[in-house]
């Protein structure tokens, strides 16, 4: 197996997804398969090929730092399920 | 056993630019909230970032005034996390290649230079304000997320509290000469965090690193690391091992005490930016922005020791803060004695400062104003010491000089008659003083003109206040 049952949970706690005892099996062999199919390009000799930063060759696009107007308050609200004051309103958070 | 610490810094600036990192909306400090967001800060589904190249501009002058090398090649990361304050669940920060490296600044302590080395310079968006004023939940706001920050992340070069703190004052100021950042840390355009760690001198492993947070002044940084200095040393010699953790600075106690942390906080599975393409800073650009950094602190001190004859400790003071040289010379173009001025800074000035923690610019006297006050002392308009009692109201209140001579009658008593009668009655009221002065004791003599003075609550001019005194006295 490329990867193991527990680096499965880990990362499903990195991205706050909850599974069954039964999904984790399954998506270990899954993502292992599709690991191993990746690794194949572990075969090629890459000695002397820069690492890929981006997959388009174009760079330094950039805009100008010029201030426009910025969206209305109630429709940046609009879709939010909870909101108080002009904020969003997300369970308690302790520091 | 004797312990040295072993001290790194984490300061994130805040850049000077109008518009935020990859979107159009306004920097500005305050505001309602979350009115200066749109869907791009917001992170809403089908928008994509575009550089702000002023960012980029920014970040290499602060890494060219902190002797970095500039990367000609760099990239946008993804850091992951998930946080409120956080609209994308990601932080577009820079992971492996960051725009300056390698870079240093020089600190004094005890009279000797130290080099503590700058390990990169990365630019990154900032997140946005958790209120929690609420009881049930609690309040974002989002205009902070993305405005642009600099990360600069010292070496752990720093073996004491007071070197640190130097470290942050110098990168304050050369951050202020710059023009990148205003550093504001009550406006939280200057933020630090430290790690520190412990170890047995002469010992070349590290110990256990400690992170503090809420670290809200460079005194603070100073003294929470001077706490956590000496718990750990204490822990190590009970016999004890040091946690990794996060301890948040108690300014109040004056102690640092754990901090509960986000879980799994140090795996960011970092991943190349896809929405944002690479950053080339040729060698044409990179001199460019070099031409535009402005004269750099150990610059100006020189040219205001050759230029306006200032003693050199007066220079570092003057040069030590961007806005008090600036302030200096706008008031030396039109007032020829520039030591009068550096004294009037350094004195008064800093003083009405330090006891009202106002920087220069908030403060309401002008250069044009403090110059009109000592016009008015040279004129014999005022005595130096009615200066002194005129310029408090200036800085209170922000009045013009004059005005504020004029409303409290604090003119001089120039008037030769007006004050030869004065005189006249101190001698008259004072026969014992008169006959020591006549009796060749000198210090009679400023004692009558002390009585004066009281006379005429200070308002008397002194010259003319001990030449006239003569004439009486010697009749
Ligand atoms: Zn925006």
């Amino acid at each position: 197996m490329a990867i193991s049952r527990s680096e499965v949970e880990h990362v499903a706690k990195l991205a706050r997804l909850k599974f069954s005892q039964e999904e984790i099996e399954e998506f270990t062999v899954q993502l292992s398969k599709i690991i191993d199919y990746v690794n194949k390009l572990n075969e090629l000799d890459t000695e002397n090929v820069e690492p890929t930063a981006h997959i388009v060759p174009i760079h330094n696009v950039f805009r100008e730092d010029e201030v426009k107007p910025s969206m209305d308050r109630d429709k940046i609200l609009m879709n939010a399920p909870y909101k108080e004051n002009g904020c969003f309103k997300v369970p308690k958070i302790i520091e | 056993m004797k312990y040295e610490a072993v001290i790194g810094l984490e300061v994130h600036a805040e850049l000077l630019t109008e518009s935020k990192i990859f979107c159009s909306c306004t920097t500005k400090f305050g505001g309602e909230p979350n009115t200066h967001v749109c869907p791009v800060c917001l992170g809403l589904p089908g928008t994509l970032p575009v550089l702000n190249k002023k960012v980029v501009e920014y970040a290499v002058r602060a890494g060219l005034a902190l002797n970095c090398t500039i990367a000609n090649f760099s990239k946008m990361d993804r850091k992951n996390y998930f946080y409120p304050d956080l609209p994308k669940a990601y932080q577009i920060s820079q992971y492996d290649l960051p725009l300056c490296s390698n870079g240093y600044v020089e600190i004094e302590v005890d009279g000797k230079v130290k080099k503590i080395g700058i390990k990169r310079i990365h630019i990154e968006e900032d997140a946005g304000k958790l209120l929690h004023e609420n009881t049930d939940g609690s309040l974002v706001d989002y205009n902070r997320a993305g405005v642009p920050l600099i990360e600069i992340v010292s070496e752990p070069d720093m073996t004491t509290p007071e070197e640190a703190y130097q470290y942050l004052t110098k990168l304050k100021n050369i951050l202020e000469y710059t023009e990148v950042s205003d550093c504001k840390m009550q406006e939280g355009s200057l933020r630090v965090d430290t790690n520190v760690s412990v170890r047995p001198v002469g010992s070349t492993e590290l110990g256990t690193k400690i992170e503090l947070k809420n670290l809200n002044s460079f005194r603070a940084v100073q003294k929470a690391l001077e706490y956590e200095i000496k718990r750990q040393i204490k822990v190590l010699e009970e016999g004890g091992t040091i946690v990794q953790e996060t301890r948040r600075w108690n300014e109040s106690k004056g102690i640092t005490e754990p901090m509960r942390t986000k879980e799994e906080a140090h795996d960011y599975r970092y991943f190349p930016e896809p929405d944002l393409v690479p950053i080339i800073v040729t060698d044409e650009w990179k001199e460019e922005i070099r031409k535009s950094l402005p004269e750099m602190p150990h610059h100006k001190r020189e040219r205001f020791i050759a230029e306006y004859g200032l003693p050199e400790y007066d220079a570092k003071i003057i040069t030590s803060s961007k806005k008090m040289a600036d302030f200096f010379e706008k008031c030396v173009l039109e007032y020829d004695s520039p030591k009068t001025v550096s004294n009037w800074l350094m004195g008064e000035f800093s003083r009405l400062m330090n006891e009202t923690g106002k920087e220069i610019d908030e403060v309401p006297v002008t250069p044009q104003m403090l110059v009109k006050l000592l016009k008015l002392i040279d004129n014999g308009v005022i005595s130096g010491s009615i200066a002194k009692t005129v310029f408090e109201e200036m800085f209170g209140t922000g009045k013009e000089p004059e005005v504020i001579v004029e409303e409290k009658g604090l003119k001089q008593i120039a008037n030769e008659n007006e004050l030869r009668e004065i005189i006249k009655k101190v001698i008259v009221e004072n026969p014992k003083s008169v006959e020591d002065y006549k009796n060749g004791k000198e210090k009679a003599m400023g004692f009558l003109v002390g009585q004066v003075m009281k006379a005429t609550k200070g308002k008397a001019n002194p010259q003319l206040t001990n030449q006239i005194l003569k004439e009486e006295l010697s009749k």
